[in-house]
């Protein structure tokens, strides 16, 4: 038996030490004529599917066979410690592919990526013309580390079937996709009432992504504000952030709304996505597309209720960065990477409609015309006027998402608004 | 234990011998370390690469302002900071509470289960030690997955079980509620515990002189004090080392923190080693880090060094 | 034995209290083989179907589509690979340590069971400074190297060691034999016990050392099975049939081997607390 034991053993370290000086050999053979540059994809829609990707990749090889393109798949929990790990080890990817909020305002900001001006030449107009905001939230003094594609508004949904059955749908303006803070509060209540659901909503504290859905639901509430006007201090103590959190607790309190620090913003979207909950606050046009197979309901999209009937809701805008890894070969072919998916004449819509959301450049119109998805992102389109400002470039982003959460947590606790709200400012207003 | 410290004894009792009768020449003794030196090159060579040096970096940054952008000496101001940062004192606390909750119900749970399986017949006493030790096997990842599941709010075993015998009314988030959440990590860490203790604990209580125990019974002592007066002070190193390995085990516990809370609700499930984590890759803040670490190896090897005295006291 | 016919109200408490706690211990590794085989529907719903009526592969289908395979591929050859270099050079330190009367003996002895209790994760920086040194970060080799040099290893092979008499040692000297002969052919199969002991001993930590796999590893590619469960359950939060056939993955494969080699692992063990 032992001795069986130690065969297998070597044997498996044998064929290990083959197996991995044979992975390494035809790497080395190709270095000599192309470029290898690796992409790190955070899961913005279809970005994080392989088969997407590499689709992507074939047809940009099919014009630039010189160029090799790596890819590795982060997640939302992981992907920044992942990418702190590799830019301490030197182990960082050639290109990125996130938010300002990361890209900008974090990396950016830490001096670890490369001024990427050049790409903005000849299409900053055309983006301009979208969003003057996509323009400022990519660039820092001037120096841009982002080159956008596509955006979106952060919303939420409710269970079309579900409110109709508790007779809910009548507190919601269906036309515009919008409700008063009055209304949301009656249709928690009939919702509830009905029992047709475990819980009406759960507002997520968890952790991690998804933070965008409970600043909107705070901050819209009564119109209060996530920063000031320059983005440089965090105003969650204001009146009416104070007033807005002191009123989701009573709604807790009632049981007419629920709160969970045990789950994070996926958790949320599954749990409506079974029918379990009756509204998720993490909504936008490619989680409808990514529930698509799973719901038995009709997931109807809501701007968050507002006291003066007008929302204004968080954007996401994704886009390419480059990491300044010195190597100029690199840098040049990654720009040529950047430019193939953003901008190639049908590479370009492709690679937005992959997202799910919408493109940057005004040129590129709807760029859903035409096919299946057309009427579903219609409906996402017509929230795109109550886009908000982006503050997502505010100072000490990563420390505040973590702080946001905590402060979330106290208040659904007991702790006292003000002292809980006291306690966030405090951490991040540095 | 005992044979092997005769056999410490008798090998020092040698080397004084050795030195008494035969003096070495310098030119032997040279070449005495000069081999032995070659035995341990490569054994030295990981030593201190990687445990070492890593070390003294660590003890070295520790005094810095370390960041992703700067690195600039800044004395003790790591330490200083540390002591008035609140989440690391709750950290801390957490810890603590961890090791003084944990260690003690490991200790007292697998001692009974030892000795109430040890004298079992072979089959039985194979089945208990390996379904209590199959935790440590299946991993902590796996393990604390399956975990993760039967918490859950909404689909979870518990709050089914709990409904459906009518203990709650209302489901519980338990890794979501400050009362719970650090119980539920408590009582995962001791499943994954307990393996290895027991497994010692049966081969140490089989070691017991069986003449001690069979004079005792002899001279009318019950089963609570032959196990007092017998077993108890012959297991003693066991206990000593169960002890030293399940401290030195919850201190590090991180997986299930990483994996269940992230630290959370309300950092009620904060603990040191997760807040390293959180601080050097979150918030790319390496000397405090580093900083918090020298005071984590600190206070790791005063637990050791305190258990060490109390039993070798005993 | 004598006692053991006599059913004391103590010792039927103390029988019960042990099925009972056993099954509790077995019932997660039920409830993540079950689980494995349910679809979504069963996983989702609020009542938990305590066996899989309709067992269906899909979870699996879907874990395979993933490079699932290879994690396991790569968490065996870190196990094993760091269990090969530990004995290796920990046999042959431990030897020099318990043996020969050198410099620095006391100082090199003391510091490596200073170093014993000293938590990896609190020397992280460095070491990832150090792989990316070396060019190790990102594969398996900045999980292997940090756990060969981990002092345990040498520690307990020194307290082997030292059981072997000095007269065989002196006996093989005069005999002519040199130092490499009197390595293999006496100090190694007398301290062979041992070095069962550490390997499995090494097997397992290196198995289960989750923080170093997640400090020092990024590629998918290149994950270990535990790494790669804990990134399907970040990716999916709540699609607990997928990470359950995960966790079967990597647990089943290990479980085996424990069951096969049982007496070896408890042998170990209380050998590695003795001497250690």
């Amino acid at each position: 038996m032992k001795k069986i034991f130690a065969m297998l053993l070597a044997c498996m370290l044998v064929f290990s030490l083959v197996a991995c000086g044979g992975n390494d050999a035809p790497a080395g053979d190709q270095a000599a004529d192309t470029t290898e540059i690796t992409l790190w994809t955070y899961p913005v829609g279809k970005f994080g599917d392989e088969a997407t990707v590499k689709g992507f990749i074939e047809k940009f090889n099919a014009v630039h066979p010189e160029i090799t393109v790596k890819v590795e798949y982060l997640d939302y929990t992981n992907g920044d410690n992942q990418v702190t790990a590799a830019l301490e080890a030197g182990t960082a990817p050639d290109i990125i592919l996130e938010g300002p909020e990361r890209l900008v305002s974090n990396w950016g900001r830490k001096g670890k990526m490369v001024d990427i001006s050049d790409l903005w030449a000849d299409t900053k107009a055309d983006i301009e013309a979208q969003s003057p905001a996509v323009v400022a939230a990519c660039q820092e003094n001037g120096v841009f580390y982002e080159y956008p594609f596509c955006m979106t508004t952060h919303c939420m949904a409710i269970n079309y079937e579900v409110f109709e059955q508790a007779g809910a749908l009548q507190y919601l303006d269906l036309e515009t996709r919008t409700w008063t803070t009055e209304n949301f509060k009656k249709a928690l209540e009939a919702v509830a009432g009905s029992g047709l659901v475990q819980e009406t909503g759960v507002v997520y504290c968890g952790g991690q992504g998804g933070d965008q859905g409970t600043r909107a639901l705070v901050n819209n509430l009564y119109s209060g504000k996530f920063t000031n006007e320059d983005y440089t201090l965090y105003t969650a103590d204001s009146a009416e952030n104070v007033k807005a959190l002191t009123e989701l607790k009573a709604y807790t309190d009632a049981g007419i709304l629920s709160y969970d620090a045990g789950i994070v913003a996926a958790d949320e979207l599954q749990l409506f996505a079974n029918g379990t909950i009756g509204m998720s606050f993490c909504w936008n046009a490619a989680n409808e597309a990514n529930y698509a197979s799973q719901v038995q309901f009709t997931p109807y999209a809501m701007a968050f209720p507002s006291d003066d009937g007008t929302p204004e809701l968080c954007g996401g805008i994704w886009g390419f960065g480059i990491f300044n890894n010195e190597d100029d070969a690199k840098i040049a072919a990654a720009k040529t990477f950047i430019k193939f998916i953003c901008d190639d004449e049908t590479q370009g819509k492709e690679s937005v409609k992959a997202t799910g959301f919408f493109p940057v450049k005004a040129s590129y119109g709807n760029v859903y015309a035409g096919t299946e998805d057309e009427a579903r992102m219609g409906n996402y389109t017509s929230m795109m006027p109550y886009l908000g400002a982006y503050y997502n470039v505010a100072p000490n982003w990563a420390e505040q998402r973590t702080a946001w959460w905590g402060m979330l947590q106290e208040v659904f606790a007991g702790t006292a608004v003000e002292q809980a709200v006291a306690t966030y400012t405090g951490a991040v207003n540095k | 234990m005992s044979v092997a410290l005769f056999c410490k004894l008798k090998e020092k009792g040698e080397v004084k011998v050795a030195k008494s009768t035969q003096p070495r020449s310098k030119v032997l003794a040279r070449q005495e370390t000069f081999t032995a030196y070659m035995f341990l090159i490569p054994s030295l060579f990981f030593f201190i690469t990687f445990v070492i040096v890593p070390m003294v970096m660590c003890v070295f940054n520790s005094f810095f302002d370390y960041t992703s952008t700067s690195f600039n000496f800044i004395g003790f101001g790591n330490y200083v900071r540390m002591f008035q940062d609140e989440i690391f004192m709750r950290a801390l606390k957490n810890t603590i509470l961890i090791v003084v909750v944990s260690v003690p119900a490991v200790v007292i749970f697998s001692l009974w289960v030892a000795s109430a399986i040890y004298k079992m017949s072979n089959f039985a006493l194979s089945f208990y030690r390996c379904v209590f030790y199959l935790p440590v096997v299946t991993g902590s990842v796996a393990v604390t997955v399956v975990w993760k599941w039967m918490f859950n709010k909404y689909t979870g075993l518990f709050n089914y079980v709990l409904n459906s015998a009518g203990l709650i009314e209302e489901n519980i988030s338990w890794l979501g509620d400050e009362r719970f959440a650090i119980w539920c990590i408590i009582i995962i860490l001791f499943t994954t515990s307990i393996g290895q203790p027991i497994v010692l604990y049966v081969s140490a209580l089989g070691n017991v002189d069986k003449t001690l125990v069979e004079a005792a019974q002899v001279d009318g002592a019950t089963d609570l004090q032959t196990f007092w007066k017998i077993k108890w002070p012959s297991i003693m190193p066991t206990t000593l080392y169960v002890l030293v390995i399940t401290t030195i085990n919850s201190f590090q516990c991180f997986a299930l923190i990483e994996l269940l809370t992230s630290g959370g609700p309300n950092n009620s499930t904060q603990t040191i080693m997760y807040y390293i984590y959180y601080v050097v890759f979150k918030l790319d803040q390496f000397g405090y880090g580093n900083a918090m670490g020298v005071i984590l190896a600190i206070i790791i090897a005063l637990f050791s060094a305190l258990q060490f005295k109390l039993g070798s006291e005993n | 034995m004598e006692s053991a016919k006599k059913w004391t109200p103590y010792k039927i408490i103390t029988v019960i209290a042990l099925a009972v706690m056993a099954f509790l211990f077995l019932f997660p590794l039920y409830w993540i083989v079950t689980g494995s085989l349910k679809d979504a529907a069963t996983i989702n719903s609020a009542t938990p179907q305590w066996f899989p009526l309709a067992p269906t592969l899909d979870n699996y289908v879907r874990l395979f589509s993933k490079p699932a395979l290879k994690w396991l591929f790569n968490t065996v050859f870190m196990a094993v690979a760091a269990m090969v270099l530990t004995c290796l050079t920990a046999s042959l330190a431990g030897y020099a340590l318990a043996k020969k009367r050198f410099t620095g003996r006391e100082l090199l002895f003391s510091l490596m069971v200073c170093a014993m209790a000293l938590p990896k994760q609190v020397i992280l920086i460095p070491l990832l400074k150090e792989m990316a040194f070396f060019g190790l970060h990102d594969t398996i080799w900045a999980v292997i190297l940090p756990t060969v040099g981990w002092p345990f290893g040498v520690f307990l092979m020194k307290q082997f060691a030292e059981n072997i008499p000095t007269e065989m040692l002196e006996a093989a000297r005069i005999d002519g034999a040199g130092e490499v002969l009197t390595f293999t052919k006496i100090v190694f199969p007398m301290i062979k016990p041992g070095v069962g002991a550490l390997a499995i001993f090494t097997f397992i930590n290196s198995w289960n050392d989750y923080f170093l796999q997640l400090i020092m590893l990024n590629s998918s590619t290149n994950l270990t099975i535990s790494l790669g469960i804990a990134k399907m359950q970040a990716e999916m939060a709540t699609d607990f049939g997928l990470i359950m056939a995960g966790a079967a993955l990597a647990a089943v494969p290990i479980i085996v081997v424990f069951l096969m080699f049982q007496s070896y692992f408890t042998q170990g063990i209380t050998m590695g607390a003795v001497k250690g």
